[in-house]
């Protein structure tokens, strides 16, 4: 078993092809597979599909994959901060598949369990709601949703050891699970890569049967909203 | 409505909706308002749940000691609490769409009288998504709305029936707003409270719903 590699670049070799469908972790700038996207971005592939909460910013995260057009379609459920994306979208280059937040979640998480759909309250009575099966369950109304399994998956941790075992930092685990399980294959870049048992087999965020390739690299980690108090107000 | 000197102001009503919180809570405030609602919890045990992916969120951290990996659902940094724990999307939703969130407290673009809720899109204009505002209301125990009560316009924003594209169908228990508290009952809504110096008739005449 050889998950370790170099680099983004050699992680991500065989792997890409136009059209492909990713499914990607993070939340706003938080905990995004800052490397792969960049390394995805070098490797000039399109016309990708994205399963991802959010879009980045202009020139982070997401956000430089559109800046190159290489993003055909989004899956999101909040994609505010991207004045790029909303000129694409709005002249109609670009898709855009809006999901509720924990109906990605679970469509990735469900995804990755094997279930190919399951049935929601979320949106029943709303544009989300359409074109999907209505089914009643003790005289509430819940709507069909279906499992997301993507040609590859891109997370970010903050240590994993050789055998894929990951562990994440705060709210930057987020997504990254879910997305990570949704993957036919998967790639987790981290902070860290630790030796073995330097990770706690009780603390284990997701066990490395859901990593395929690991990369250990320097993250920028951008905050987007840097909002403090000053000493004065305690 | 244009007398400012009536109804209650951002923080009155924010205030007024930490009334509605209980000791040993876990409750979702979301963006603007509602999340002022924190700084008026006082002595209650309340734990407040960040969608993405955290129970027991504290204050702004201090300048310097900022985290990148550790923001609320409004991508604002923020610290946590001795007793704080954290978890994945996945899991965030299924504590949420499973019902084990007393309450979520949020804002809106219009409410009506049946409880519909209108909050994350105006035909014709920026999209930007819906969040977890969908999930959240479908799957909380309680939703309760905290917005103005008219628009800039003076028109009502609380309605006989929403204009815009739904959030969620039949899903707001209590309205607050600068001029009244409002609960969503069979036939229309119910007052329960006035704001400073707001009459009844003036309510009437800036509701356009139903006052049963």
């Amino acid at each position: 078993m050889k998950k370790v590699y170099g680099s983004a670049t050699e992680a991500l070799d065989g792997l890409l092809f136009d059209g492909m469908f990713i499914a990607a972790g993070g939340f706003g700038l938080c905990g995004i597979p800052e490397l792969l996207l960049e390394a995805i971005r070098e490797s000039g592939v399109k016309d990708l599909t994205f399963a991802s909460n959010n879009a980045g910013v202009d020139d982070f995260g997401i956000g430089i994959l559109l800046q190159t057009r290489q993003v055909k379609k989004m899956i999101s459920s909040y994609v505010g901060e991207n004045k790029e994306f909303m000129r694409q979208y709005l002249g109609g280059e670009l898709e855009l598949e809006f999901n509720p937040q924990g109906t990605l979640a679970e469509r990735m998480r469900a995804g990755g369990c094997g279930i190919p759909g399951f049935y929601t309250k979320t949106g029943v009575g709303t544009l989300i709601a359409e074109g999907k099966e209505v089914k009643t369950f003790d005289g509430e109304d819940y709507i069909l949703e279906h499992g997301i399994v993507a040609d590859l998956a891109i997370v970010k941790a903050w240590k994993a050891d050789d055998t894929g075992n990951l562990v994440f930092r705060k709210t930057a685990r987020n997504f990254n699970p879910p997305a990570a399980m949704c993957g036919k294959v998967c790639i987790a870049e981290v902070e860290e890569i630790v030796p073995r048992s330097a990770l706690d087999g009780d603390a284990i965020h997701l066990p490395g049967i859901y990593v395929h390739r690991i990369i250990q690299g320097e993250h920028e980690k951008r905050i987007e909203q840097r909002t403090v108090r000053t000493r004065e107000d305690a | 409505m244009s007398n400012d000197a009536k109804g209650w102001d951002r923080n009155r009503m924010a205030a007024r909706a930490a009334e509605e919180l209980e000791d040993g809570m876990y409750v979702n405030l979301g963006i603007g308002i509602p999340t002022l609602v924190a700084n008026y919890v006082g002595d209650k045990d309340i734990t407040l749940q960040s969608e993405n992916g955290m129970l027991g969120m504290g204050a702004f951290p201090f300048e310097g000691d900022e985290d990148p990996d550790l923001i609320n659902a409004g991508k604002q940094t923020i610290t946590e609490l001795n007793r704080t724990a954290y978890f994945d999307s996945a899991t965030s939703f299924g504590m949420i769409r499973g019902g084990k969130i007393a309450a979520a407290i949020l804002g809106a673009m219009e409410v009506a009288e049946n409880g519909d809720l209108a909050n994350w899109m105006i035909p014709g204009k920026l999209v930007k998504g819906m969040g977890g505002a969908m999930d959240l209301v479908a799957g909380v125990g309680r939703v309760i709305v905290v917005m103005d009560h008219t628009s800039k316009h003076g028109e009502s924003k609380v309605l006989k029936a929403c204009t815009l594209p739904l959030t969620g169908k039949a899903v707001v228990d209590r309205i607050i707003t600068n001029l009244a508290v409002l609960d969503v009952v069979e036939g229309g809504l119910k007052l329960v409270e006035l704001a400073d110096g707001v009459t009844e008739e003036e309510l009437r005449a800036a509701t356009d719903a139903t006052i049963v």
